[in-house]
């Protein structure tokens, strides 16, 4: 059994479902990210688990036992959240201890343990300190040495980096993946950032409109999305709408130009049109060749972004955008240029259908 | 600005120092007369020595420390509710806090007398100390819109759901949420509640009359009704514990910038 059980989980607020039967199995020092946009009950699964919220129907169990109905304070979760909620009136050190005294711990281990975490946190010069004294980046580290200090069975983290510039963001991210793999504890991680997502998880649910559309490691999620809405949500994707013409061998068609797909198509699929998604940085430009791909198209536009030069193409209705790393010695197509854009048959992604 | 807006605004300030500045000095300048052909400060001598003035500012200093106390116990919880759990009904709330602004202390306790009178079935006007207790609720439903207001702004102030939210993941129960989180936090708006609160008790008359107590608003009227200077006296002292009160709030107000509480 899982280490973090979560079945058939609904939430509604009055009329409105933000939940639709949520299910996840999370294993013991898993490091999980629940992705979505602002509205899509990411946040709303955070808090039933913390327990500040509670399911209209399912169950969570941690470690076996069902805390779908127990109080916030004996399910032993820690909480880091977007906003710190370091509690202002208390130092660096009394907010780290602040579990261990409400539990009534020995004093000297109450020291002990908040110079351990201080030390991890690498703010052992602070711990005098108020929360106002300290940088964003630092109080969000506090918060997460209190969240720790007391060791709860699951660590959740609400959008913990949202309110941090982008320097200190990816630095302290690193430090949260760090240290959730030298202490092994178990951490849901709650972002609407993509980036951050595919840069910290062991494995991902990226979810939208109150249902989870895919859950796999971020290669998976990345590479290999299975809807419209991962595709476009993780990362940037182009969309085309193909005409299936061999299902059994994968050849499909897009503006009458033929394609193969190693993506498995049912018999039935025969004659459909099904959407294609294909990212940019898996197309370059090249004469046709056996093997591979090959879709020919209009230059619209040529984008300098430093490392990376965009080039977005059109085929009759769709436009297909290709990065190419920036090369000086590289001549660049010219806008209103025909070329042609190539890509592996294990590059052209099919979509589900009806999603 | 220009000019005359200017001398506008200048002229409205120096109008509305001198309404209110000129009784309050021909009070004071009045109350200093007591002794023929000289300014003196016999007066005050007279009304701080009168032990009627001792019993009776002693009297309402313990019942507005009570009120305080009843009102904090009433009013900091109501408000972290409400902002917590209720946030919907904040409106309704604030509504009844205010109610005791429109209805006058008089209907407040002729209400009073018709509920708690001695042949009711809670009879708390048959004793001193149950008419004592009955006084403490009527000057907590009198100044009710100060504290609630002073403390529902500390609340707002702070992010009040995080931080109880925070304390409840690291085992917190109710009670250590609002004494060792909440209340520290929003203890600036508390003391400005308490200082209006005291401010409103020393000086409220209708109630304490009406329930037939000893408290300071009685007294003045008496001793208005029966002397000269000494109630000009009492006047000017009444002013200034209402504005030692008023500076409290600003020097606590602006001291909560420099405490440990706020970035």
């Amino acid at each position: 059994m899982a280490f973090l059980a979560i079945d058939d989980l609904h939430k509604t607020f009055g009329s409105n479902t933000a939940l639709h039967r949520f299910d996840m199995q999370i294993e013991r020092g898993e490091f999980i990210t629940f992705l979505g946009p602002s509205g899509c009950g990411k946040t709303t699964v955070l808090r039933m688990i913390a327990g500040f919220e509670t399911p209209t129907r399912g169950t969570i169990r941690i470690d076996g036992r069902d805390v779908t109905h127990l109080r916030t304070r004996q399910r032993n979760v820690g909480m880091v959240f977007q906003s710190y909620a370091l509690f202002p009136n208390m130092t660096v050190a009394d907010n780290i201890g602040f579990g261990l005294r409400v539990a009534r711990r020995p004093q000297p281990e109450i020291r002990k343990r908040v110079a351990e975490m201080l030390e991890l946190i690498k703010l052992s010069a602070l711990g005098e300190r108020y929360p106002w004294q300290l940088s964003g980046g630092q109080q969000q580290r506090v918060a997460l040495a209190r969240a720790l200090a007391s060791k709860p069975q699951v660590l959740l983290l609400d959008e913990p980096l949202s309110a941090l510039d982008a320097k200190i963001r990816i630095s302290l991210r690193q430090d949260i993946r760090a240290l959730q793999r030298e202490l092994g504890i178990t951490s849901i991680f709650v972002t609407h950032d993509q980036e951050e997502a595919l840069s910290i998880s062991d494995r991902i649910a990226v979810m939208n409109e109150g249902r989870i559309e895919q859950i796999g490691t971020p290669l998976e999620i990345y590479n290999y999305p299975r809807t419209r809405f991962v595709a476009s949500f993780v990362g940037t994707l182009n969309i085309l709408s193909g005409k299936v013409v061999d299902p059994a061998a994968g050849r499909m068609a897009v503006d009458g130009q033929p394609l193969t797909t190693t993506r498995p198509l049912a018999a039935s699929d025969a004659g459909k049109e099904r959407l294609l998604a294909l990212r940019p940085e898996a197309i370059v430009l090249e004469a046709p060749a056996a093997g591979r791909n090959s879709l020919q198209a209009i230059v619209e536009e040529v984008s300098f972004l430093g490392a990376v030069v965009r080039i977005r193409t059109r085929v009759r209705d769709a436009v297909i955008s290709l990065d190419l790393f920036n090369d000086p010695n590289r001549i660049l197509p010219q806008r209103g240029e025909p070329v042609a854009l190539g890509f592996s048959h294990e590059n052209l992604l099919v979509l589900e259908e009806g999603v | 600005m220009n000019r005359q807006s200017r001398v506008g605004a200048w002229t409205a300030i120096i109008v509305g120092t001198l309404y209110f500045l000129i009784p309050l000095a021909a009070t004071f300048e009045f109350s200093l007369r007591m002794r023929r052909g000289s300014y003196s400060f016999d007066a005050y001598r007279v009304v701080l020595s009168d032990p009627n003035f001792q019993a009776s500012f002693g009297y309402s200093l313990l019942m507005a420390l009570l009120t305080i106390v009843v009102g904090v116990l009433l009013v900091v919880p109501t408000a972290w509710w409400v902002q917590l759990r209720m946030p919907k009904l904040r409106g309704i709330v604030e509504f009844i806090t205010l109610l005791p602004l429109v209805i006058p202390a008089i209907v407040i306790v002729f209400g009073y007398l018709r509920i708690y009178n001695s042949s009711s079935v809670l009879p708390l006007t048959s004793n001193e100390r149950a008419t004592d207790l009955l006084l403490v609720f009527g000057y907590v439903t009198l100044s009710l819109p100060y504290m609630y207001r002073a403390v529902d702004a500390s609340l707002r102030a702070v992010d009040i759901r995080s931080l109880t939210e925070a304390a409840e993941c690291l085992g917190a129960n109710w009670p250590t949420i609002l004494c060792k989180v909440i209340l520290p936090n929003i203890r600036s708006g508390i003391l400005s509640g308490a200082f209006l609160t005291f401010a409103v008790v020393i000086g409220e008359f209708t109630i304490a009359s009406l329930l037939d107590r000893p408290a300071f608003g009685p007294y003045l009227q008496l001793v208005g009704a029966n002397r000269a200077y000494e109630p000009s006296a009492l006047a000017i002292i009444a002013f200034a514990v209402t504005w030692a009160s008023m500076g409290l709030i600003q020097v606590f107000g602006s001291a909560r910038a420099l405490t440990p509480q706020r970035p």
